[in-house]
C-alpha cells in the first residue's frame, strides 16, 4: 500500500487525530494488514505518537500487524456455536492448514482467526472464509470446503 | 426533501405519503438480516430484481430489503403483500415461480410454507406459523413491513407521532414522568429503571448532557439489537430524541462496532433522512428544541458495551472502565451527564409515548413490564429473533416457539445473559421472563441471548468456555479480574482434562468470591456467574469428572 492512499484514507476524515482508529481500519480493510510503514505515515500525518499507534493495534485484536494470507479464516466461537460444535470444526482446520487461531501458513494461503458471535447463530456452526459464510458445517465439510481454496 | 416545520406539516407529509401508496399493489419484503445474508440472500434480492425486469413489472411490483423477520432458522424468508404470504427457505431458482404464480397468479406455492414437523400441517401467514404465532411483535414486528432506508415508510406506519406529541403536547417533565409511570427498565443487561437514570442525569448540574445508544451488543449468541436496529433504525432514533427532551441534551451518540457494517450504513442514512425533514437538527418541528446525533463506530470488544467503558470510547480512549462511585448519568463522556441507553430500552420509548403508560403497564408482570425482545439460540428447533410479553414462561419459548429439541434430544439446561449470566436446569422451566425472577435463581436475563442446552451438553465445559471467553476479553486494568478470571479458567481446564485436585471446588468458589467483591466494573464482578450457577445447579458433573480423572 503506498502512502498516495494512506493519505488519501486520512484526508477522507480530515485529518483528525480522533479518527486514527477508523482511517487503521481502513487501512487493515484494504490492506488486510498494517505494515510498520503505514502506521508511520499515520502517525507522521495525524501527528499521534507511534507508541500510542503501537498501544491500539496490539490492544485490539481486530489489528494484524503481520501479512495475512489470500484467505483468511474465520470460525465463529460463540455460544450457540460452541455447543453445536464448533471446537471440533476449528481443530480440524487447525490440523488441516497447520496454523492455530492468529496465525498464517508459511505459504501466505491461509490465515486462522476465532471470532466471538457472527450473529447469524441459526447457522451454526458457521466458518466464513474470504467472506463467504459456510453454515451448519461438520468437521469433514470443514475439510472439503478448504480444499477448494488455492 | 421538504422541512417539516409543525406538527400539522407532519401529518400532512404523512397523509400525502399514505396517499400515493396503493395498499393493494404487490410487494416483496425480502429478509436481508445477519443470518439471511449469510445463507446467500443477496443472490435473492438479485435474482427477484431481474425476474421484475424481464417481464417489465417494475410499475406493478415492489420489492423491498429488509431487516430481519425473525425465524432465521428457514431464511432466507420473504413475505409477499398485500396478502402477507411468507416463504421459507427462497432460493434464486425459485423466484420465477414466486412471481409467475403468487405475485400475478395470487396463488400460494406449498413446498415454500411452513410445514409443521410434528403434525405435517401447513401454514402460510405469521398469523398461523407457531413460531410467530405465539408471540407479541411491538418492536420487531414492523421490520417486514419499512425498508430500514426509507424514512417514508417508517412514517407511513405513524412514526414520529410520539416525537411530535412530546414536543407540542407534553413538557419535559410529563415525558419523564410517563416513562417513570411505565416501569420501564433497560434492556441492556442490569434491567434498571430507565426514567429514573433519566431523571438523575437532568437533574445534574451543567448546560451540556449527553444521550447515547448502546448499539454495542457484545453478548455472544445475542442478535436481536442488531435485528431492530438494522431494520428499523427510525424506532429507535425516534426513542433517543424523545429522551433527549425529556433530559435536556442536545447532543446525541451512536455508538456502533466495526464489525457490523450494515447496521451502520443504515443508521447513517436514516440520520441524514430525519434532517433532512427537521426531526432532527435545529428548531425540530418548529418546536424550538435542537438535537444532533454523531455516530461513533469502534472496535467493538466485549467490555467496550460496559458504560464508563463505552463512554471512554467515545472520547476516543481505549475501552477501561472506572469504578462508578460517581454515576455515568452524572458524570460520563467528557465528565458531562451521559444518560446510556441500550437499542431496546429506545425502541419502547415511542410505544409508551404513543399509548400511554397505562397501556404498557398492562403487558408483562408486576416488576418487568412491555415486551423483551430474545434471542433464542443453541439446541433448538427454531433460531430466531423472538419477542414475548415479560412473564412468558420459559417452556413456551422453547417449546411453542422454540419448536424444541432437535434430534429427539432432551433438554438439559438454559442459559441467559452470555458470559456475565447463569445456566438453569430444565427442572426450571415453568419460570417466567422476568428480571428478578430470573436473576434470583442465578441466570440474569442480559440483554436477552436464551441458549438452549441438550442432554448431551457438559455444563463444566461451558462454564470453562464462558470463562475463556472472559481471559481474552478482560481489560487488564485491575488484578481480581485479570487474574482471578486466569485462575479460576486454570482450575477448570484441569478439571474438564481429568486433572482434577482435592479442593478444587472450594478454591474456585474462593476465587470467585475475590473477584466478585473486589474487582472495578461488572465484567470481573459478574465474571463467575455461569461458574457459580453450574456449581449450583450441576454440582454432580464437577464431581464426577474429578472422580473419573
Ligand atoms: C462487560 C459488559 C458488557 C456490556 N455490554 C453491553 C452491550 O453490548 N450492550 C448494552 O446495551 N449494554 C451492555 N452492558 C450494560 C451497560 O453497561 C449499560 O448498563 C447499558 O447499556 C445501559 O442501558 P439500559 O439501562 O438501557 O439497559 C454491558 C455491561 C458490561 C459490564
Amino acid at each position: 500500500m503506498d502512502n498516495d492512499r494512506i493519505d488519501q484514507i486520512i484526508d477522507k476524515h480530515q485529518g483528525k487525530a480522533s479518527s486514527l482508529i477508523q482511517v487503521l481500519l481502513e487501512i487493515q480493510s484494504e490492506n488486510h494488514w498494517l505494515p510498520k510503514e503505514a502506521l508511520e505515515r499515520v502517525s507522521e500525518k495525524l501527528q499521534v505518537p507511534l507508541t500510542r499507534i503501537r498501544h491500539i493495534t496490539t490492544f485490539y485484536k481486530a489489528f494484524s500487524l503481520v501479512p495475512k494470507g489470500r484467505h483468511e479464516i474465520h470460525i465463529c466461537m460463540g455460544t450457540a456455536c460452541h455447543i453445536r460444535g464448533a471446537t471440533h470444526v476449528l481443530d480440524t482446520v487447525q490440523d488441516l492448514t497447520g496454523i492455530r487461531p492468529g496465525e498464517t501458513d508459511m505459504d501466505l494461503k491461509f490465515s486462522l482467526e476465532t471470532v466471538n458471535c457472527l450473529g447469524c447463530c441459526a447457522l451454526g456452526p458457521v466458518m466464513v472464509v474470504g467472506g463467504k459464510y459456510h453454515g451448519k458445517i461438520a468437521p469433514t465439510e470443514a475439510e472439503e470446503a478448504l480444499k477448494n481454496y488455492e | 426533501m421538504p422541512r417539516i416545520n409543525s406538527p400539522t406539516e407532519l401529518e400532512e407529509l404523512r397523509k400525502s405519503i399514505l396517499s400515493k401508496r396503493d395498499p393493494d399493489r404487490p410487494c416483496i419484503a425480502i429478509c436481508a438480516g445477519t443470518s439471511c445474508l449469510a445463507l446467500g440472500n443477496d443472490r435473492v434480492i438479485g435474482a427477484f430484481e431481474e425476474e421484475i425486469k424481464k417481464q417489465s413489472l417494475e410499475a406493478k411490483v415492489d420489492i423491498r430489503a429488509t431487516g430481519c423477520h425473525g425465524f432465521c432458522e428457514k431464511g432466507p424468508n420473504i413475505v409477499i403483500y398485500p396478502e402477507e404470504i411468507c416463504y421459507m427457505e427462497v432460493i434464486p431458482e425459485g423466484v420465477s415461480d414466486i412471481i409467475s404464480q403468487t405475485v400475478l397468479g395470487k396463488k400460494v406455492i406449498d413446498r415454500l410454507i411452513y410445514t409443521d414437523p410434528n403434525t405435517g400441517e401447513k401454514a402460510a401467514h405469521q398469523s398461523e406459523i407457531p413460531f410467530y404465532k405465539n408471540q407479541m411483535r411491538h418492536l420487531i414486528g414492523n421490520n417486514t413491513k419499512v425498508d430500514p432506508k426509507s424514512i417514508d415508510d417508517y412514517l407511513a406506519l405513524g412514526g414520529y407521532s410520539a416525537l411530535s406529541k412530546s414536543l407540542f403536547e407534553m413538557t419535559p417533565e410529563q415525558v419523564l414522568e410517563e416513562i417513570k409511570k411505565a416501569n420501564l427498565r433497560g434492556r441492556g443487561g442490569g434491567g434498571f429503571p430507565t426514567g429514573l437514570k433519566w431523571e438523575t442525569a437532568r437533574n445534574a448540574p451543567g448546560e451540556k448532557k449527553y444521550v447515547i445508544v448502546n448499539a454495542h451488543e457484545g453478548e455472544p449468541g445475542a442478535f436481536m439489537d442488531r435485528a431492530l436496529f438494522t431494520g428499523n433504525p427510525h424506532s429507535v432514533l425516534e426513542g433517543l430524541i424523545i429522551g433527549a427532551y425529556a433530559i435536556g441534551s442536545h447532543q446525541g451518540f451512536i455508538y456502533t462496532r466495526h464489525d457490523t457494517p450494515q447496521l451502520r450504513n443504515n443508521i447513517v442514512v436514516a440520520l441524514t433522512q430525519a434532517e433532512g425533514y427537521g426531526l432532527l437538527g435545529e428548531n425540530i418541528l418548529g418546536s424550538g428544541f435542537n438535537f444532533n446525533v454523531e455516530v461513533h463506530l469502534d472496535i467493538g470488544i466485549f467490555v467496550s458495551g460496559e458504560s464508563s467503558a463505552l463512554m471512554r470510547s467515545i472520547e476516543g480512549k481505549t475501552p477501561e472502565p472506572r469504578p462508578k462511585y460517581i454515576r455515568t448519568a452524572v458524570s460520563g463522556i467528557w465528565e458531562k451527564p451521559s444518560n446510556l441507553n441500550n437499542v431496546e430500552t429506545w425502541a419502547n420509548v415511542p410505544q409508551i409515548i404513543n399509548n400511554g403508560s397505562e397501556w404498557y403497564t398492562s403487558i408483562g408482570t408486576e416488576r418487568s413490564k412491555g415486551t423483551k425482545l430474545i434471542s433464542l439460540s443453541g439446541n433448538i428447533c427454531n433460531t430466531g429473533v423472538v419477542e414475548v410479553p415479560m412473564g412468558t414462561s420459559l417452556r413456551e419459548i422453547v417449546y411453542d416457539i422454540g419448536g424444541g429439541i432437535p434430534n429427539g434430544k432432551k433438554l438439559k439446561a438454559i442459559h441467559f445473559g452470555g458470559p456475565l449470566g447463569g445456566s438453569i436446569p430444565a427442572s426450571l422451566l415453568d419460570t417466567p421472563l422476568d428480571f428478578d425472577e430470573l436473576a434470583k435463581l442465578g441466570a440474569p436475563m442480559g440483554a436477552g441471548g436464551m441458549l438452549v442446552m441438550d442432554e448431551d451438553t457438559n455444563m463444566v465445559d461451558v462454564a470453562r468456555f464462558f470463562l475463556n471467553f472472559l481471559t481474552d476479553e478482560s481489560c487488564g486494568k485491575c488484578v481480581p479480574c485479570r487474574e482471578g478470571i486466569r485462575q479460576m479458567l486454570k482450575i477448570l481446564t484441569n478439571i474438564t482434562q481429568g486433572k482434577g485436585r482435592e479442593g478444587d471446588v472450594a478454591l474456585l468458589e474462593e476465587l470467585a468470591e475475590v473477584a466478585g467483591n473486589a474487582s472495578l466494573c461488572a465484567l470481573g464482578r459478574t465474571s463467575s456467574n455461569p461458574l457459580l450457577s453450574t456449581l449450583y445447579y450441576f454440582r454432580d458433573e464437577y464431581e464426577g469428572i474429578k472422580e473419573n480423572g
